[in-house]
């Protein structure tokens, strides 16, 4: 068995003449989870579309779990678990209760997990015999991730899992993830939210204009922990603020300056990912 | 314990594919496609009342009269109306229910699985079984009671009535599949589909006596499937005397089951090739 989930080399695809990916590279390790970021239009969603086997690719090499998706077989998709960004069939005048989603979804696949220890896992225990539509956002979202994750896949694509959610439920559900990875699980993510990401993505790679940007991890993304870091105190005379490469120094200078007591409102800050992120994307600072 | 659960992770897991049997598959979009029907109690209301109601608004206004040929209009109406039925069971439910179903992701979501494709149709196979066969049973029931209905009293009728029935909505089943690729979302469906119904019940002979109808409007009836079950049905419930008001002076049983044959076969064939999982907005 490879140790690579996803090898992407060159993926073209075109839409009435305007590429929406243009020479993509990307290689997602088995077990990791690995996030997608880039602006809307940047073919995000594009190319988690072909991973996924739902459209076809204008050129370039996919290899998913080792097969190509745009070939895919039953074998294969018993393999991946997909979230989809938008569907409304859950909240759409569907009358099966939870379970009966979540048992009649495990039905299609060769070796499911029980349907209760998916609602149990997802955290819908007790609507289990509540009807879809009758769940929050919040609560049709996670019976989304049973239904995808209900047939024990190799790979889980998350395409914008946590739109929506307030910030309670968007903790809860990145415990989840969490429990998910540990398990072994490769995930690829794809979301708007970077502290989303930086919480759970092992890599990060930004996608702009149909490209790969950058890819690493979270915390050196864009070159983020070698970063200069802005000290700010607030003087006899006011705030100061002080940019520099050794902001330990400065701020024993400081210490030593206001005799060994607390520096007012003193604050080290490093580049954020999303700082280090709107700056590859070409965004405002 | 996530980890034993989802156990993804398991090298060893089976190098060979046994997917689950395509009959338990079967069974489940069955199930599936039954509980979302009867739980949505105003479509369920809807099907059954609505070719009812119609039995009962037409059969009070005509229903003392005879037609040419010595019938009771009911006998002739009845017989379209069950035509009818078996036509928006198939036809009408599938044309509008596939669809909404594409604008809502659900047939994405099942794209995505490896659900055989042809489990999804068998789901709706069976239900438009299901709704036929209550639908036929009220109407007959109603007919009997209300409007005097005599039903077939030899098995070579109600063996017509089975094959007609049966091949019908197995051609109408393929026409609706197929019309849906060229309806463009779930909300323009019924703005598309249910004109196509009305209009062929005018002209096949369901609310009027089709021996009546114009020429060149039996003409056009004569290419859809609608025009050859009430026909079919014509022949279950009328005297064979009456066969002298047919086009053909027959009840042309052969080409009854040729043309229906026909829409099933050329139904199928569009529908293969031209099914959609995802709607045109989604790329």
């Amino acid at each position: 068995m490879s140790d690579v989930a996803i090898r992407v080399s060159g993926l073209q695809k075109t839409y009435q003449g305007r590429a929406a990916v243009d020479g993509l590279d990307l290689t997602v390790r088995r077990g990791e989870v690995f996030s997608l970021l880039g602006p809307n239009g940047a073919g995000k969603s594009t190319t988690v579309e072909i991973l996924e086997g739902y459209r076809s690719r204008d050129g370039g090499d996919v290899a998913v779990l080792g097969h190509d998706p745009a070939e895919a077989t039953a074998e294969w998709k018993a393999r991946i678990g997909i979230v989809l960004q938008r569907v409304d069939d859950l909240a759409q005048s569907s009358e099966l209760t939870v379970r009966e989603w979540v048992s009649s979804v495990a039905a299609y696949f060769p070796d499911p997990m029980r349907p209760d220890d998916a609602i149990e896992l997802v955290g819908l225990a007790d609507k289990r015999d509540a009807r879809s539509s009758s769940l929050s956002g919040g609560q049709r979202r996670r019976l989304d991730v049973a239904l995808g994750i209900i047939g024990r896949p190799e790979l889980l694509f998350l395409d914008e899992p946590t739109t929506g959610f307030d910030p309670e439920a968007r903790r809860q559900f990145w415990g989840l993830i969490e429990s998910l990875a540990d398990a072994g699980t490769t995930i690829l993510l794809t979301t708007h939210y970077l502290d989303e990401a930086e919480r759970l993505a092992d890599r990060v790679a930004v996608i702009n204009a149909g490209r790969i940007i950058e890819v690493g991890a979270p915390a050196t993304l864009g070159g983020r922990a070698t970063a200069a870091a802005t000290v700010r105190w607030i003087g006899a005379d006011g705030p100061h603020e002080l940019t520099t490469d050794e902001p330990t120094r400065t701020v024993l200078e400081l210490a030593a300056r206001f005799g060994g007591g607390e520096v007012p409102e003193l604050v080290v800050e490093r580049p954020s990912l999303e700082d280090v992120y709107l700056r590859m994307i070409g965004g405002p600072e | 314990m996530t980890a034993e659960l989802i156990g993804a992770a398991t090298p060893a897991r089976a190098t060979d594919y046994r997917p689950p049997s395509l009959l338990s598959v079967y069974r489940v979009r069955a199930m599936v496609e039954l509980k979302t029907f009867v739980r949505e109690r105003e479509a369920v209301v809807f099907t059954f009342a609505f070719p009812v109601l119609l039995l009962v608004i037409f059969g009070a206004v005509f229903g003392r009269q005879d037609v040419d040929g010595g019938v009771k209009f009911a006998q002739v109406f009845v017989a379209g109306m069950i035509a009818a039925g078996l036509f928006a069971s198939s036809f009408q439910n599938l044309g509008i229910a596939i669809p909404i179903e594409r604008d809502s992701g659900a047939l994405k979501r099942l794209a995505g699985t490896p659900m055989p494709p042809s489990a999804y149709f068998v789901g709706k196979i069976a239900l438009v079984a299901v709704v036929a066969a209550v639908q036929q049973v009220l109407l007959l029931a109603v007919g009997v009671l209300f409007y005097g209905l005599d039903l077939p009293d030899d098995g070579s009728r109600w063996l017509t009535y089975l094959w007609v029935g049966v091949l019908g909505i197995s051609a109408c089943t393929m026409f609706g599949i197929a019309a849906t690729a060229f309806v463009k979302n779930g909300r323009s469906a019924p703005a598309v589909i249910s004109p196509i119904a009305i209009v062929l019940q005018f002209i096949s002979g369901v609310f009027f006596v089709f021996a009546v109808l114009p020429q060149w409007m039996q003409t056009v009836a004569a290419f859809f499937p609608l025009k050859w079950m009430t026909q079919g049905m014509r022949s279950v419930f009328l005297p064979d005397d009456y066969q002298s008001q047919e086009p053909a002076g027959s009840w042309e049983h052969a080409r009854i089951a040729l043309v229906l044959g026909l829409w099933l076969v050329g139904g199928l064939l569009v529908a293969v090739r031209t099914f959609r999982w995802r709607n045109k907005a989604d790329g």
